[in-house]
């Protein structure tokens, strides 16, 4: 009997210990797929970081740092700076990525750090049980904007993909989402493209991915998606901000 | 070989750190040590390593713990304010077990403090800086000749006990010019780094770098396990100098202030008072031993601690004697330097009983 789905070699048995209905399994899975697919599982060297995904040294069969919180960018440059030949990336979430390691995130597009970064954004703190991150929505309530995201005094949510891609060290930044089939597969495709991009040694590739966090935004699975949808989607529009690939050119 | 060369102690210190095989440097500049930055950028391109001026002194650290974890012999270098920035990164290193040289050419603090030398920032190299249990090995030199010596050393020590391990100087020891020597490096053998991130090859498991242990019971055994490594180190890598330890006063000093103290010791001997030095080489581990040699004749004897700080190895000094003798205490802050006169004036009160 011909076998037609299996668990990617590159990611491991252990099981997730994330909720019912986070969208981490998935992109986990696409990512896991994608190094399958380009046959580098021995030669990546993955960086986890702060946040929900911290333990993602566990599911991912690859060498693995674990990174203080905002830090991967640059735990993964110093890898990458003693291994250029190997794949390096890291998966962050927007805490990590947008509020306590701007610097590193920005700095490390600012030099087109040869790394791709998976970006995962659900517009709140999940491994903290719920607080405001630097990508909760206006309004949005969370256990630290209690009364909705007031924008005059807790400050406007950061697009990081468009503030990103105004860098010139940025070789290819995409945003996606992980609501549907479709969108999965789109998704897989750009992460794909990430990887393909730092191979190519083109520079600094990175994909956000606009997720949910049913938990903490106090949903179920089908009414994060459809909040995702109706809320997130329209703040963060998925799309190609830079592509300076061959294929980004032909485009 | 054997030819010495006038050099600047940042400049020395980089280049022995070259020729210890460091290959990958990560830094951010500040007074008094950028030198080292600074030649770093123009050798490493030179002989295929890597110089990368960070963001800020935080991404330095991270940058030296991904490197160190992937395998390389990796230093990192600033001073004090750019050390306090950088304990985070010390701690996630030592709790991972990344070998790594940090370098601090101490300024006078608190807070941006000065440029000037100063040693006030002993307490927090060795009684933690970062959070959590742990030491770091940390190096004092107190001639440019040392600090080149001693910067090879730290690189061993690193990866035979997996440890970051500190070279701490003061802005004398990094400004100032002295002949040096860079001998022949001696091949030690050291442990293989099959724990490092250096990608399986589909050959090994995978190796992971990592300091987070949810389970009490395993973070117990894994800080315990390190505590055991810090009992040899603490066996096998204790240095210190002593300059006649059965004298009735012995000073306590270590860096730019061993010298003017041995100055001092000079200018008693010319006045009939005989006086004693330890000079503690490594400040963790603190050379106890050379306290109890001291002791031994069972002599009354008073110890006087001389340093740039308000007083902070006197602490450790206090340990050592355990209340076996007098401990004393001289110091200038804030960038100033004791002379030789005010050490000796010490020397004459305690000698006269009145101190």
């Amino acid at each position: 009997m011909e076998k037609v789905f299996e668990r990617p070699h590159a990611l491991s048995e252990t099981v997730f210990h994330y909720c019912p209905g986070c969208t981490h399994g998935i992109v986990h899975r696409l990512v896991a797929e994608v190094i399958d697919e380009l046959g580098i599982e021995g030669k990546t060297i993955g960086v986890a970081p702060v946040g929900c995904s911290v333990m993602a040294y566990n599911y991912f069969e690859c060498d693995m740092q674990e990174a203080a919180h905002g830090r991967a960018p640059a735990v993964a440059t110093g890898i990458k700076r003693v291994h250029p030949d190997k794949v390096v990336f890291t998966y962050q979430g927007d805490g990590d990525l947008a509020a306590i390691g701007t610097a590193e995130t920005v700095h490390a597009a600012a030099r087109g750090e040869n790394i791709t970064i998976i970006f995962i954004n659900n517009a709140i703190y999940g491994m903290t049980g719920g607080q405001m991150a630097p990508t909760t929505l206006p309004g949005q309530v969370t256990q630290t904007s209690p009364y909705g995201r007031d924008p005059k005094t807790q400050g406007n949510p950061i697009r990081v993909s468009e503030m990103l891609a105004t860098l010139d060290g940025a070789a290819y930044i995409e945003r996606v989402s992980v609501d549907c089939v479709k969108n999965i597969r789109a998704a897989k495709a750009a992460i794909k493209k990430a990887f393909q991009t730092q191979i190519d040694g083109k520079g600094f590739s990175l994909v956000e991915v606009v997720s949910t966090c049913p938990t903490n935004w106090g949903m179920s699975p089908v009414e994060a998606m459809d909040w995702l949808r109706d809320n997130m989607l329209p703040h963060y529009k998925p799309g190609v901000y830079k592509d300076t690939t061959e294929s980004g050119k032909e485009e | 070989m054997s030819d010495k060369v006038l050099m600047k102690g940042n400049e020395a210190l980089a280049e022995a750190a070259i020729r210890a095989g460091c290959r990958h440097f990560f830094g951010y500049p500040i007074t008094p040590q950028t030198e080292v930055s600074a030649y770093m950028a123009k050798k490493m391109p030179k002989i295929g390593g890597v110089f990368l001026q960070a963001e800020s002194e935080v991404a330095a650290i991270n940058m030296v713990y991904g490197a160190g974890g992937a395998g390389a012999r990796v230093m990192t270098s600033s001073s004090s304010p750019g050390i306090s920035l950088k304990q985070e990164g010390i701690s996630y290193i030592a709790g991972a077990d990344v070998p790594c040289v940090i370098v601090n050419i101490v300024r006078g603090g608190p807070g941006l403090g000065g440029i000037q030398p100063a040693q006030s920032d002993y307490f927090q190299a060795v009684k933690g800086g970062g959070h959590g249990d742990y030491h770091l090995p940390v190096l004092a030199p107190s001639s440019i000749q040392e600090m080149v010596d001693l910067t090879s050393d730290a690189f061993d020590i690193a990866d035979r006990y997996r440890t970051p391990v500190m070279i701490m100087g003061d802005g004398m020891l990094g400004q100032m010019m002295e002949p040096v020597e860079f001998k022949e490096s001696q091949q030690v053998a050291l442990p293989e780094k099959d724990w490092a991130t250096t990608g399986t090859g589909m050959k090994r498991k995978k190796n992971i770098i990592n300091s987070l242990f949810l389970t009490p019971n395993e973070l117990e055994a894994l800080v315990l396990e390190r505590q055991k490594r810090y009992e040899q180190i603490a066996a096998n890598e204790t240095r210190y100098d002593m300059v006649d330890p059965e004298a009735d006063i012995i000073l306590v000093a270590y860096g730019t202030t061993s010298r003017i103290a041995r100055t001092a010791i000079a200018m008693a001997k010319e006045q009939g008072l005989r006086v004693g030095l330890i000079r503690p080489i490594t400040l963790w581990p603190f050379p106890f031993e050379a306290f109890e040699k001291s002791l031994a004749d069972g002599k009354r004897k008073a110890f006087l601690s001389v340093e740039m700080s308000t007083g902070q190895m006197v602490e450790d000094v206090r340990l050592a004697v355990n209340g076996r003798a007098d401990v004393h205490f001289f110091g200038r802050t804030g960038g100033m330097v004791p002379t030789p006169a005010e050490i000796l004036e010490q020397i004459k009160l305690i000698a006269g009983g009145n101190k």
